[in-house]
């Protein structure tokens, strides 16, 4: 269940987990991609830091609707309107639910429709998808979000950037999912798992 | 007289292919309103909504048919298409010949039934 606490702890060590691992990021955007998304993540994650210290929310659906338009606006690759358009769908779906399950669920169906992919083209809904599956069944353990980053370098990417490499995607890890490995594991960091 | 109500939008993730393909266009369209959105906020190599949503905002037509480049550019532009009250028509066609085409054919007051058939043999993406 987010609250107002639970969610800016999230969002602050998200990113922490961005800022840190910003250039593994960038590394692993190298040979699949233009070599920007720990760069562009950090930038986006650090706008979104000084709007909320700055605007402090008092609201769930405020803090991710902060959070969505500032990464829309700030982080200038994909990742961009990819995690803009989930949060700005979390933040919708705040207003009827703040169980976490259904707020993810809201999100990924943005990141599907504005990124016109779905399961298996190795992207950050690779992630998502198995994450939210288990969190409706029971308790997400933090193995099971490795684990679900780590298979997507089994994958061949048919979206994004790295489609253009075709088979030689294989064994990449994906950049979109890595950050959104950090999403989750930190969520969970901050207390927030199946209500 | 070229008709005024229908414009052209480039969105490129580099300042200077957006304005160098405006200087292209600028050769066969000199009346079509055409505005450009290129590079991120502090011109890097990106795509910014802000950016996208001011050149949508300074076009004078109420009617844009869009071009871009990477998928970035795509989706700030589906985003902008949401937030603008405007109808912006979008193509997953060859930047520079799909906007190129385009303008030239508004120059000479083409409408849009005659230039979209043509923009969909530019389709690539």
């Amino acid at each position: 269940m987010l609250t107002v606490e639970n969610t800016l702890e999230w969002l602050a060590l998200f990113n922490q987990a961005i800022q840190t691992n910003q250039a593994q990021l960038s590394a692993l955007d190298t040979p699949i991609g233009d070599g920007d998304h720990g760069h562009n993540m950090a930038r986006g994650m650090t706008a979104v830091t000084e709007v909320l210290a700055d605007k402090a929310p008092t609201d769930v659906p405020a803090i991710l609707k902060l959070t969505a338009m500032n990464l829309i606006t700030k982080v200038g690759g994909a990742a961009g309107p990819l995690y803009g358009t989930a949060f700005l769908e979390m933040a919708k779906k705040s207003a009827e639910t703040l169980e976490i399950a259904p707020l993810l669920s809201a999100g990924l169906a943005g990141v599907e429709k504005r990124g016109h992919a779905t399961v298996g083209e190795k992207t950050l809904i690779d992630v998502w998808q198995p994450v939210i599956a288990q969190l409706e069944q029971g308790p997400l353990t933090a193995e099971a979000v490795t684990t679900a980053v780590e298979a997507t370098a089994a994958l061949r990417a048919t979206k994004g950037r790295a489609s253009y490499l075709g088979e030689r995607s294989i064994g990449h890890v994906d950049p979109g999912a890595a950050s959104s490995g950090y999403l989750f594991t930190t969520m969970l960091e901050a207390g927030i798992n199946h209500d | 007289m070229t008709d005024q109500s229908i414009g052209v939008l480039i969105v490129s993730h580099v300042p200077e292919i957006a304005a160098g393909l405006e200087r292209l266009i600028r050769e066969v369209a000199a009346d079509v309103p055409l505005t450009i959105a290129g590079g991120t906020d502090d011109n890097g190599v990106g795509t910014s909504l802000t950016k996208i949503q001011a050149a949508i905002e300074a076009n004078q037509a109420d009617q844009l048919l869009a071009f871009y480049d990477l998928g970035s550019a795509k989706l700030n532009l589906e985003l902008a298409q949401e937030f603008s009250d405007k109808t912006i028509h979008l193509y997953d066609v060859a930047l520079i010949e799909g906007a190129y085409t385009a303008s030239a054919l508004l120059q000479a007051d083409a409408s849009l039934d005659m230039i979209e058939p043509q923009l969909a043999d530019l389709k690539i993406k």
